[in-house]
């Protein structure tokens, strides 16, 4: 009996040692903002856990985590609990996760839009979404009658500053009479507060709408008052078919299979990753033929433009609110500028909130 | 930007749109109050209401269905908390804490295959008058017929607690159930009158939400409306009409300090986000000085469990 027991109780053993170098119960860990059906950002890094899993490693995620004292406790919880490697998707994510990093030295960390890599086991990755930004900008300067860009941001963060200035700097390339009036809900996701920020813009003579937050309501305001807008994160198209014009879509999926793969095979290095149009990273929606013909075909060339690196959305001269100058002619800005950005471009309305 | 009249009068009619769901889940939360049960799980029962409104719309397409069916919902999953606290005698706080975070899991639960469908245009009332009379016109037409329900329904809520018998058998009970249940008043089954009564109004605020306000379903969609309306309700001292008109000043100023954002006035906007808490608290404190009224309103037995000795 007892000899019975000893012999499973060893082949247990084995079987488990076994398992672990084989990397059988090998696991990645995500953690999200928001919900997973919020139709946008969180939805989007949902998609790529899927492919995680759909190219057979196991995952687990853990959704709606506030930014701040919640997300430690959740990042350590998902390092404790035996995952290898833990995705952590958001901004605010960011001191969280080197905090538990020191500490799990054997775990891998990758941080979104991030830019803090304080341990050798962090790495960061970004998409080059002003790059969508720019062909939103040139969009909305040649569809808008009143000359008023309305734009929903979420945090004075520079990833959201990028993406204002970036737009701006592409529409007042195509119609130098061009305002952009911004209203801050700081929040990424609160769909009745995204629909009353849209309305206030609208109300107040915007006829393009654009959204740095995270649900679809913004754009269902704007079709419902017969304005045009666009997408953020994924295709919201269905949602307001006569209103978008295009979207801009964030696509983890390759971003994420390859790093998981790596990581389970040994390969994992510390790196920042910042891609864009040319890797597909950032993908734009199908373009409404609301907009014309020429103009689509106008587009779809600066998305190629941009995408080989001929066109750069930040190219000098650029001046900041007061006009001294940022990016000085002939020369484009280069990444470390762009990921601290911190400042509005000339054009923009009103201050950044401190 | 133009500050003309009739802009004005969008202005007011967008805010009372969107104060709406406050003005329906504190009403309903001051019935259950009023008798005497302090019931936490407004946002989770909003949340109920939202998902439910939106599924029975999505399958049934029949948009007075989907508005039944969410109060329906409302009143369901708060028989769970009567249940608990009225027959069970747990404790108030930490039963109404436990149905809003079922309730949001719930509803994400319910919610996986309704996400990403456009929600159904909804019908308003009297569109043509809305666009042909100035400032009056967006004021009082083109709203949903729930708007309009939402604001008569304070007016019948102080009616019902003052001048009617029933109302007046609720304020005892909440007053004290001890001499209530003496006179011969069932206490138990006027408190679960008074809970389901809540959970309705609060399914019909979740289903304003999902089906009106922003017609389509998203997890969380309620973001803590559900409990502003709670503090709605003490901070206008459980009086109907105060609630209203904080329900009123919150919403307006969430929409103004929008405005003032995209006109571009140069206030930290930080300030002018925590301006609606602030105003809301300041304004309700200050009309509701009077402590005689604020004694005769609140409901002496607030959140303290009732059971009759036999």
């Amino acid at each position: 009996m007892y000899k019975n027991f000893f012999k499973y109780l060893i082949s247990a053993i084995f079987l488990l040692g076994f398992s672990v170098n084989s990397n059988a119960d090998f696991k990645v860990g995500f953690v999200y903002v928001g919900p997973t059906g919020d139709h946008g950002w969180t939805f989007q890094h949902h998609e790529g856990r899927n492919a995680v899993e759909a190219a057979g490693i196991k995952t687990t995620f853990v959704e709606s985590v506030p930014e701040g004292a919640d997300a430690e406790r959740v990042i350590r919880q998902l390092a404790q609990s035996g995952h290898d490697l833990i995705f952590t998707t958001s901004f605010g994510y960011m001191d969280p996760t080197n905090k538990v990093a020191k500490d799990f030295p054997n775990v891998k960390f990758e941080h979104a839009t991030g830019y803090k890599r304080e341990h050798s086991n962090v790495s960061t990755y970004s998409a080059r979404f002003y790059e969508g930004r720019t062909l939103l900008g040139h969009i909305a300067g040649k569809m808008t009658k009143t000359n008023t860009i309305g734009y929903i941001a979420s945090f004075p963060i520079p990833e959201v500053i990028r993406g204002i200035n970036a737009m701006t700097l592409a529409a007042q390339k195509v119609n130098p009479n061009i305002k952009t009036k911004i209203v801050w809900v700081f929040t990424w996701y609160d769909p009745g507060k995204e629909a009353e920020a849209a309305q206030a813009l609208i109300d107040q003579g915007a006829d393009i709408i654009m959204q740095h937050t995270d649900s679809t309501a913004p754009v269902q305001t704007a079709e419902k008052a017969g304005v045009w807008s666009f997408g953020q994160a994924s295709d919201m198209q269905r949602f307001a078919p006569k209103s978008i014009l295009t979207s801009i879509i964030d696509d983890w999926a390759p971003y994420y299979v390859e790093r998981a793969i790596a990581a389970r095979d040994g390969t994992w290095n510390q790196q920042d990753t910042w891609h864009g149009l040319k890797e597909g990273m950032v993908a734009m929606g199908p373009y409404n033929s609301a907009m014309g013909a020429d103009l689509v075909k106008e587009v779809e060339q600066l998305q190629k433009d941009l995408a080989s690196g001929k066109v750069h959305s930040f190219t000098g001269p650029i001046y900041d609110q007061k006009g001294n100058i940022l990016v000085a002619e002939g020369k484009v800005a280069d990444d470390g500028m762009l990921a601290g950005m911190s400042v509005y471009v000339k054009g923009v309305e009103g201050d950044i909130p401190k | 930007m133009s500050l003309d009249i009739s802009f004005i009068g969008i202005l007011i009619g967008s805010i009372m749109a969107s104060s709406v769901p406050l003005i329906l889940a504190a009403s309903g939360e001051l019935i259950t109050e009023r008798s005497g049960v302090l019931n936490l799980g407004v946002e989770g029962m909003m949340i109920i209401g939202a998902i439910s409104g939106f599924a029975l719309m999505v399958i049934t397409d029949n948009l007075f269905i989907a508005i039944v069916g969410s109060m329906l919902s409302g009143v369901i999953i708060s028989i769970i908390f009567g249940f608990l606290t009225q027959s069970l005698l747990t404790n108030h706080v930490a039963t109404g804490l436990a149905l809003t975070i079922f309730g949001i899991g719930l509803s994400a639960m319910l919610g996986k295959n309704f996400v990403g469908i456009p929600g159904k245009e909804f019908p308003i009332l009297f569109s043509s008058l809305r666009e042909s009379i100035p400032f009056f016109g967006p004021i009082l037409f083109g709203h949903s017929i729930v708007l309009y329900f939402a604001f008569a329904l304070p007016f019948l809520t102080n009616y019902f607690l003052k001048k009617t018998k029933l109302g007046l058998v609720v304020r005892a009970v909440g007053d004290s159930p001890v001499s209530a249940s003496n006179q011969g008043i069932n206490v138990i089954l006027v408190r679960y009158c008074c809970i389901l009564y809540g959970g309705a109004m609060c399914g019909l605020a979740g289903a304003y939400l999902s089906l009106i306000y922003t017609p389509q379903w998203i997890e969380n969609m309620t973001a803590g409306r559900g409990w502003i309306a709670l503090a709605l309700v003490v901070f206008a001292t459980w009086s109907p009409i105060k609630v209203l008109i904080g329900a009123l000043i919150f919403g307006g100023i969430t929409i103004l300090q929008l405005h003032m954002q995209a006109i571009g006035f140069r206030i930290p906007v930080q300030f002018l986000s925590a301006l609606p808490y602030l105003m809301t608290i300041i304004v309700l404190v200050v009309i509701s000085r009077d402590s005689r009224k604020i004694k005769l309103n609140t409901p002496t037995s607030l959140g303290r469990i009732f059971y009759k000795e036999k």
